[in-house]
């Protein structure tokens, strides 16, 4: 059995997410770079990734929040930036993966414009908002079923 | 600050507004992490070992398929851990790459069962229903301090 020594260990790898008309990727990145202080910054087509010790990443990670509040997302990387089990390079062509990232964000502009609505609410309106009922999807009506079924023959 | 299980475990959206509203969400990152930076004679062809599935086991039984108690094994310690869950009803993302929909069934079976403050709802397919989406949650993280 081969032993396994792993890489940056103790470190934390975070993604950043921009879907801005004001904000670039490039911009976020940018700004990474001038605070990276030897912290780890890649820079990506849709923000960037960031490793280094949880403190690091916090600090980088709070100051790019303000460049974009309602726009930047943020979120835990498991695996560092080139890991050979993920990155592409070493697997000869495209990655699996980045199908929920790409999922979620064709409608994150409905949770950029639902932050920026809610940042000034009172409690009052707040607690109304979160009380209004999101829309279920409708179960299929038995008449409908039967006709379904009817159909098939 | 109270420990928040998401599910979708990979959710950018959950995990980001869980964090931005002061809580530690609890997603597959951290698990992942955990076996990517663990040292020991077993190398991980991806992220499992093939001592998971047994870990696995103390959450669904020996006849269940490895790969549930493989997936198990990376979300069960978050679920004992977690003390809040925020759960999206049947998110399309959660088909394929995520993982099997049986361990996704599992995975909610085990939080709805747990004695915590749940929050279960539907992705936004409008602005309005953004708004109320993001105010379900911050008022649900809100309430979270409180009962802290």
């Amino acid at each position: 059995m081969k032993p396994y020594v792993p890489e940056y260990v103790g470190t934390v790898t975070k993604y950043v997410f921009v879907d801005s008309p004001n904000t670039t990727p490039q911009d976020i990145a940018t700004a990474a770079y001038e605070i990276a202080q030897g912290v780890m910054i890649k820079e990506t087509c849709f923000g960037c990734q960031i490793t280094g010790s949880p403190e690091d990443v916090d600090r980088i990670v709070e100051h790019l929040r303000i460049l974009d509040p309602y726009r930047i997302f943020i979120k835990d990387r498991g695996f560092p930036p080139g890991d050979s089990r993920r990155c592409r390079a070493d697997l000869g062509g495209a990655r699996p993966g980045y199908l929920g990232h790409e999922y979620e964000m064709s409608f994150i502009r409905y949770i950029s414009h639902g932050l920026e609505e809610t940042e000034g609410m009172n409690k009052t309106s707040l607690k109304k908002a979160a009380g209004e009922a999101l829309p279920l999807e409708e179960p299929l009506d038995a008449d409908v079923l039967e006709k379904l079924f009817s159909e098939e023959k | 600050m109270a420990k928040v299980f998401i599910y979708p475990a990979t959710s950018l959206i959950l995990s980001d507004l869980v964090a931005r509203y002061g809580h530690e969400p609890l997603g597959s990152a951290l698990s992942i992490r955990e076996h990517v930076q663990t040292p020991g004679f077993d190398s991980p062809p991806i992220q499992m070992t093939s001592e998971d599935p047994q870990k696995g086991l103390k959450w669904a039984a020996v006849e269940v398929p490895s790969g549930i108690r493989g997936r198990m094994a990376l979300y069960g310690p978050l679920v004992e851990e977690a003390e809040a869950a925020i759960i999206i009803d049947e998110p399309d993302l959660a088909f394929g790459c995520m993982g099997c929909a049986r361990t996704n069934e599992l995975l909610v079976f085990m939080l709805r069962e747990k004695d915590i403050p749940r929050l279960e709802l539907r992705y936004p397919a409008t602005k309005e229903e953004g708004v109320t989406f993001v105010a379900k949650i911050k008022q649900f993280l809100k309430d979270l301090e409180v009962k802290e």
